[in-house]
């Protein structure tokens, strides 16, 4: 698998995506630059968290402008993987990839702890390693992680299985507590919650490590 | 209109600036003619408390700075410890008081800003944030709304800059109430090659100023900084606003080129306290040179800035750098990559002159030494406190209920968690952090090596009200006690001394006894002070805070398994109480939580006793015989079981020959450990100071006293730990 690992201005987790997917999973990976106009040759484009040109707008808003934007609607046009982690979802939900939008968190403050995860969709790309209805914690790290979107749209995302995350304990107000989900084609995902921050046992716990994996093992064929 | 130097005199308008007669005639003297305005103000900036420590230096003197380790001690942007594997951590922290009480969000998030630029100004990666925080008792409605604007500014910086806040503490206590203390402290990481310091040398070498443009805010912030609080309103206009965004580019950039562009970059100072004078000066004073700048290439955001405004402000996230001469288009270029404005500003001249041009007419012309080296220090002869010469007898505790006592005590502010604070802060970005907040130190690991970085941040303000000597060598102890806790050898300290009107003797007496308390410890620790700074005339009506040194101390672990938390781990293991307990309840939270004030004499502290008791401690966790370590402090050994027992919900089934009262007596240098069955032997034989307790185990927490005990289940112990101060601040 080869994976980039998109970097705007002011995203802040690009370094820890790239040592989660690289040494630790082990697949091959690299810093793109929010400046890159074609993202072929990639099978894998993963938009990391942080505070794209400072997110003092709403955040995302605009990092959706970013030169890579275009290169990165084709790539997703074209079927290739992407995974919007904490800024990055909200930055795909900005740039119409998927559904919905993230608010500001119910209780109106940044909130940094380790979350237990419903898997509710373990058939994804991204969730394969996975079972059904296995609980995995991973740490949310955000102040505005507040899944909304309207009913309509929820509930067609239950209907399609794109809802692939939620949240046992609701911790933003995120509607139906929806931690992470899938566009209707389940090659673009977006989550809150950050995976790569749970692929060494040394800082905590290793259950984001799966999703790494599970897109290894869609793009290689089979991962051992 | 600018008033003359005539009319400066006459009226004497250095005074408003903070300046006494006696200075100002001093500088003019060192002149050889009157200042005029823009002069005056250079100095009002230079030789505020801030800048010049004029009534700390000679206390700051007498700190130990230097052993086998340091590379870098106090006088640059921060401390810098050799770690071997030709690695360095660089660490300081810096006060943000006065700022953060006029404008709390704001405040504190440009004290992290602040303390951050100092770190990568010395070519290191900031690594992890702590931040030690004092507020009043009384959660008033504006009390509250400061905590949760300071903890948000924090949280506003850091979050966004990427780089964790592991560890810091928060403090409550009456003396805060009008006067918080934000003291930021930030830790970074390089090769030792990497060093780079401060200083403008080599005449014609181009100065470079890079960053943020410099509008009207913060003008004069240090003198500011150095007084009294008066109007709030009219303060407000002292305070800087921060653009983490703009400090994240400045500080890759400023990386970038302290890494690759080694042969160009002369040095490299942040703009903080009194802005492009200081570092200007400063860069230039500690080389020997002097420098000439051009006022109208400073990018500015307003219109008609005067160039006593250009040279005080304190806007944020802005770089000086020494450039040699030919390479400004190669630096130049690497700020450009970032989009960050950078210009040629002036040069550094041979003759030890400080010029400053504006609108093509020199408006200031004074040797660099007069804003640096010839700034007077003070001393004010000490008086003992009143309270201190005649202490308040023995506080001796009636604990009938120990049960009811301890459920009392873990829902006092100073003693309950403080989560519901620090899970503002984002505590893993750069996916390093081996151990969260909460514990007795933060913890990051070293990529590229096995070895791991402990930090914690200690002060004990009402402690100090009692006995500053004892209290300042106190403070240092329970530093080294947090780091040892997680099996991390101490290196070294930095500090912030937050304290009143300098000029008072009591005050005096105070700041003088703390720093002979905190060199002795440090000396028994082996933990040389390399960098800090001090925060004065933290007064309000004429009222000082608690006397308040903030240690913060870097400790090393060489073995990332040897890191050790406070979290019982298994059923079954054995606890053991480490150190003797005596009846030390003067200044206790007992005593608080009994009579509503902290008095009397400091007992039960003895340096030497306190050191051989961590080295032991230490010892047992390199030998990997230890499953859990917590140090005593505030509550005593039952709140310290309870602390122990929350991050597994395990309870205890303890037995001791120690009183009801006991249990919460403070003793300082005490340890709770546990040991894993197997071990027992081999643990009794290297630590001889530990007494056994009984296993780990069960729900309730169970301890038999001589004169009864607590028996509660530990799921509510734990609930009122975890949960009484978001009560109290909901």
């Amino acid at each position: 698998m080869k994976a980039a690992v998109l970097n705007f201005p002011g995203s802040n987790c690009a370094e820890d995506l790239l040592w989660a997917v690289g040494p630790i999973a082990g697949a091959h990976a690299e810093i793109v630059p929010a400046t890159a106009t074609d993202l072929t040759g990639y099978d894998l484009v993963l938009v990391p968290g942080g505070f794209s040109y400072g997110d003092y707008l709403r955040s995302g808003a605009i990092a959706k402008f970013a030169p890579v934007m275009p290169a990165l609607r084709a790539f997703a046009e074209a079927g290739g993987y992407v995974l919007g982690i904490c800024n990055g979802f909200q930055i795909l939900t900005e740039a119409g990839l998927l559904p919905g939008a993230l608010q500001w968190n119910r209780d109106l403050t940044f909130i940094c702890e380790p979350e237990p995860l419903v898997v509710e969709n373990a058939t994804t790309a991204f969730t394969r390693r996975y079972t059904a209805g296995q609980v995995i914690t991973l740490p949310i790290a955000h102040g505005e992680g507040n899944y909304y979107a309207d009913d309509a749209t929820l509930t067609a995302l239950e209907a399609h299985h794109q809802v692939v995350l939620r949240y046992q304990h609701n911790p933003n107000g995120s509607c139906r507590d929806i931690a992470g989900i899938t566009n209707e084609a389940g090659n673009v995902m977006g989550m809150m919650p950050h995976p790569e921050r749970a692929v060494e046992a040394l800082l905590g716990g290793t259950d984001g490590l799966g999703m790494f994996e599970s897109l290894m093992e869609v793009c290689d064929g089979a991962y051992a | 209109m600018a008033p003359t130097p005539e009319q400066i005199k006459r009226e004497r308008l250095y005074e408003p600036l903070g300046l006494t007669t006696a200075e100002y005639d001093r500088f003019a003297e060192l002149l050889g003619r009157l200042p005029n305005y823009t002069e005056m103000g250079l100095q009002s900036g230079m030789w505020s408390e801030h800048c010049s420590y004029k009534y700390s230096k000679p206390i700051l003197k007498t700190f130990w700075t230097h052993n086998e380790r340091v590379v870098m001690g106090p006088g640059e942007g921060a401390g810098v410890i050799d770690i071997g594997d030709g690695m360095a951590v660089v660490f300081k922290a810096e006060s943000h008081n006065h700022p953060s009480a006029v404008e709390p969000y704001e405040g504190a998030a440009t004290g992290v800003g602040g303390i951050i630029r100092d770190i990568f100004s010395i070519g290191a990666k900031p690594v992890a944030s702590l931040d030690s925080l004092a507020f009043g008792s009384d959660f008033t409605p504006h009390n509250q709304q400061l905590i949760d604007q300071v903890v948000a500014g924090i949280g506003g910086y850091g979050n966004s800059i990427g780089i964790p806040t592991i560890g810091g503490e928060v403090q409550f206590d009456a003396s805060y109430q009008q006067n918080p203390l934000v003291n930021a402290m930030c830790v970074g990481v390089m090769p030792k090659s990497a060093l780079q310091k401060g200083a403008a040398a080599g005449a014609g070498n181009a100065i470079i100023y890079v960053g943020a443009m410099t509008g009207r805010d913060g003008i004069n912030g240090a003198s500011f900084a150095s007084s009294e609080f008066t109007d709030e309103a009219a303060d407000r206009s002292a305070v800087q606003v921060g653009d983490p965004f703009m400090e994240k580019l400045l500080t890759d950039a400023c990386l970038e080129v302290t890494r690759d562009h080694r042969a160009a970059l002369v040095g490299m100072q942040d703009m903080g306290a009194a802005g492009l004078v200081s570092s200007s000066a400063e860069m230039a004073s500690k080389a020997g040179y002097g420098v000439t700048l051009n006022l109208d290439l400073i990018p500015q955001r307003e219109p008609n800035m005067t160039p006593f405004e250009i040279m005080l402000s304190e806007s944020q996230e802005r770089m000086l750098l020494c450039v040699k001469a030919g390479h400004e288009a190669e630096i130049l270029a690497v700020f450009a990559e970032y989009d960050l404005e950078a210009v040629v500003c002036g040069r550094v001249t041979a003759d030890g002159q400080y010029r400053l041009y504006h609108h093509d007419e020199l408006v200031c012309d004074i040797p660099v030494t007069a804003l640096t080296d010839a700034v007077p220090t003070y001393t004010t002869t000490p008086r003992i406190p009143a309270a201190l010469a005649h202490p308040a007898p023995d506080f001796v505790p009636v604990v009938a209920d120990a049960t009811a006592t301890l459920q009392a005590l873990l829902a006092l502010p100073n003693i309950a968690s403080k989560r519901a604070l620090f899970s503002r802060y984002d505590a893993q970005v750069q996916t390093n952090t081996v151990v969260l907040p909460g514990d007795d130190a933060g913890v990051i690991r070293v990529r590229g090596t096995h070895k791991a970085l402990a930090v914690t941040t200690d002060s004990n303000g009402r402690l100090l009200a009692l006995d500053p000597y004892r209290g300042g060598a106190m403070t240092v102890c329970e530093a080294a006690a947090n780091l040892i806790a997680t099996g991390a050898t101490p290196l070294g300290i930095t500090d912030c001394l937050n304290y009143g009107d300098p000029r008072k003797p009591e005050v005096y007496y105070m700041l003088q006894e703390s720093a002979r308390g905190i060199t002795e410890a440090t000396r028994a620790w082996n933990t040389p002070v390399v960098s800090g700074n001090v925060s004065l005339y933290n007064e309000t009506s004429g009222e000082a805070i608690a006397p308040t040194p903030m240690i913060g101390m870097v400790g090393l672990i060489d073995d990332l398994s040897a890191i050790t938390t406070v979290g019982f781990k298994q059923a079954g293991d054995v606890v053991y109480l480490v150190g003797q307990t005596g009846d030390d309840f003067n200044g206790s939270s007992l005593q608080f939580l009994q009579t509503g004030q902290y008095a009397g004499r400091i007992t039960g502290f003895d340096l030497p006793t306190a050191v051989a008791t961590g080295q032991a401690v230490l010892t047992a966790i390199q030998a990997h015989l230890v499953t859990a370590c917590h140090d005593l402090s505030d509550g005593g050994l039952a709140a310290g079981l309870v602390e122990m027992a929350a991050s597994n919900v395990l309870g205890a089934r303890l037995t001791t020959s120690l009183t009801n009262a006991q249990l919460f007596a403070e003793t300082p240098g005490r340890f709770l450990v546990t040991v894993a069955p197997a071990d027992v032997a081999a643990f009794e034989a290297l630590v001889p100071q530990a007494t056994r307790l009984g296993p780990v185990g069960g729900n309730q927490l169970c301890i038999d006293t001589c004169d009864g005990g607590v028996n509660a289940p530990i799921a509510d112990l734990i609930q009122t730990q975890q949960e009484a101060l978001a009560w109290q601040l909901a």
